[in-house]
């Protein structure tokens, strides 16, 4: 993606005034590109914030613009499914940082001039805030529910921990109060590939012509696998050759699996800006809800009166049980109400986005009562 | 009423109004639904089971997977006015600890199980020599969940070593209450009230 600007046929709110960073910076003219299903109640109680994750955006249930394929969680959010647009007022909001009409590094700064590395470095926290000044824009003050998969629910914690009078409910599948080593590992595989790209040019790469693709695709590539799962990988691809019979003895895709991590890491180049990948990555990298708050984790969630539900997934090798186990006991010995399970599919990580029936029946009775 | 199965509705019949509510095993939390529905009781479960604790959620229920054994120690002391532990004190690895916590993060607790004391499963070993398969004990020796076989005589004689309180007892033959003469004997299933 080399252009600067991003064209969006969502709604777009300009903040008035300057949102404050963790870094001690604040950001002036923040632009925040959201998403709106189903008819806000007169009572103004029925709104649903979904979270989107690292490489999603505000097209929860609607077609992407770029790709034209449907909303990332078509499949739970709409008329009559789980989140059900029928009865919610459901919201997605773009995170700063990212690049699909909310202020980030590929915008222009006040100088007129694409930020780039000049952009702040944001957190989760920070990416929350933003999603709070839109709810008080749109004049929510209660949510109904909160709910995000991965770094989605990274935002539900921290929304939870830091307004802690605003989520009724809050739901965090796949995900974790503190990025683990293992996590910060993999992002910084990614980032590092990014800026070993010479396109990248000190991330002034906008209107150059030139953008760092390869980069980018070797991140995704990395990515992707650790969204999936041994055996998913295994049983799709398994050693199979792709369009040919025999190995080639070159540096080819020989292997299917290889040509679709080919196809998925270019696939990504064309929707996703690489600077936004390192700054979004980066926060993910910072996150940690214990840290914010002591230094222990229950402390985070003293002043919160939601509801939880955490849901993780037997083969989410990248988010484990285990990271969700931590958060579940946290939030029990902070006396909050919290359900917790571990839900067995198939899929690794990717799972909170597919085909999970059990999900589903979670999805729906959380938010249901 | 309810149809709660008749341990659960002498153990729903006996916690106060609006009191906290642990239910360790609570299944697809039928008994957590009546105390929270009909006596405003704030509830929670802990069940292993994952289809079990989906079906939970789906009641709006809290409940967190978990294991006896090895989850209660997450819990602060006194968090709850009543644990429940119903049919499932017999499947643990360490009934004597899940029993201490039980008193540590309830200020009382409630505790049913098979009598395997009960004339029915005498007769099986005695005339028999096979592991009794009955109606609240109804798996094969080798598949049985019930790893931890005890009577209503060793578990009196437990809470009296450990110096744990007996406040209530109700005993049960064919899903109907019996008195306490010779329950050892008479008493299918056995519910205690008990605290520190």
């Amino acid at each position: 993606m080399a252009t600067a600007e991003i064209i969006t046929a969502s709604d777009v709110l300009e903040l008035a005034r300057p949102l404050p960073l963790d870094c001690g910076q604040s950001l002036e003219g923040v632009r925040i590109a959201y998403e709106a299903y189903g008819t806000l109640s007169a009572a103004r109680d029925n709104a649903v914030m979904v979270c989107h994750a690292t490489t999603g955006d505000q097209h929860v249930a609607s077609p992407h613009p770029i790709t034209g394929k449907p909303g990332w969680w078509d499949r739970m959010v709409g008329p009559g499914k789980p989140i059900d647009t029928d009865r919610f007022y459901v919201l997605c909001a773009n995170v700063i940082g990212g690049c699909m009409g909310s202020t980030g590094p590929s915008c222009l700064a006040p100088d007129g001039t694409p930020y780039a590395m000049r952009f702040p470095v944001i957190t989760i926290r920070d990416m929350v805030r933003a999603h709070v000044a839109l709810l008080e824009a749109l004049g929510i003050q209660r949510l109904h529910a909160v709910v995000g998969g991965s770094m989605g629910g990274m935002q539900a914690l921290s929304l939870a921990a830091n307004w802690p009078d605003i989520p009724e409910r809050v739901l965090a599948i796949a995900s974790t109060g503190t990025m683990a080593a293992q996590n910060i590992a993999f992002q910084e595989v990614g980032r590092q590939a990014i800026m070993a790209d010479p396109n990248w040019q000190g991330g002034n790469y906008y209107g150059t012509g030139h953008a760092p693709d390869a980069g980018l695709s070797v991140a995704r590539m990395a990515a992707h696998i650790t969204y999936l799962s041994e055996a998913s990988l295994t049983g799709k691809f398994g050693r199979r050759l792709q369009d040919r019979q025999a190995k080639s003895f070159g540096f080819d895709a020989d292997f299917q699996v290889e040509s679709y991590l080919r196809h998925q890491g270019i696939s990504f180049t064309s929707r996703f800006d690489a600077n936004s990948y390192l700054y979004i990555t980066r926060a993910m990298s910072y996150f940690d809800l214990a840290e914010e708050h002591g230094g222990l984790l229950a402390d985070a969630f003293a002043e919160t009166r939601a509801r939880f539900c955490v849901v993780s997934f037997d083969t989410d090798w990248l988010y484990p049980t285990e990271q969700s186990r931590r958060l579940v006991h946290a939030l029990s010995a902070a006396g909050a109400p919290v359900s917790f399970v571990e839900l067995s599919a198939p899929f690794g990580h990717d799972s909170f986005l597919l085909d999970v029936p059990a999900l589903d029946r979670v999805v729906t009775g959380f938010l249901s009562r | 009423m309810n149809n709660l199965r008749p341990d659960l509705a002498i153990i729903a019949g006996h916690v106060t109004t609006g009191a906290r509510v642990l239910d360790v095993g609570c299944g697809d939390g039928t008994l957590l639904a009546v105390l929270r529905d009909e006596q405003g009781c704030n509830v929670h479960g802990m069940e292993i089971d994952a289809e079990n604790v989906a079906e939970c959620v789906a009641k709006g229920l809290s409940v967190i997977q978990g294991d006896a054994d090895r989850d209660l120690v997450f819990y602060p002391d006194d968090t709850f006015d009543y644990a429940i532990l119903s049919l499932t004190l017999q499947t643990t690895m360490r009934p004597d600890r899940v029993l201490e916590e039980l008193l540590r993060v309830g200020r009382r607790a409630f505790v049913s199980f098979p009598n395997f004391a009960h004339w029915r499963v005498r007769l099986s070993l005695l005339w028999g020599g096979r592991m009794p398969v009955t109606r609240l004990l109804p798996a094969a020796w080798y598949e049985t969940p019930d790893i931890h076989h005890v009577t209503i005589a060793d578990f009196l004689a437990f809470v009296a070593q450990r110096g744990i309180k007996v406040e209530r007892a109700w005993f049960l033959s064919g899903g109907k209450r019996i008195g306490a003469v010779a329950a050892n004997f008479r008493a299918e299933h056995a519910v205690f009230l008990i605290s520190r």
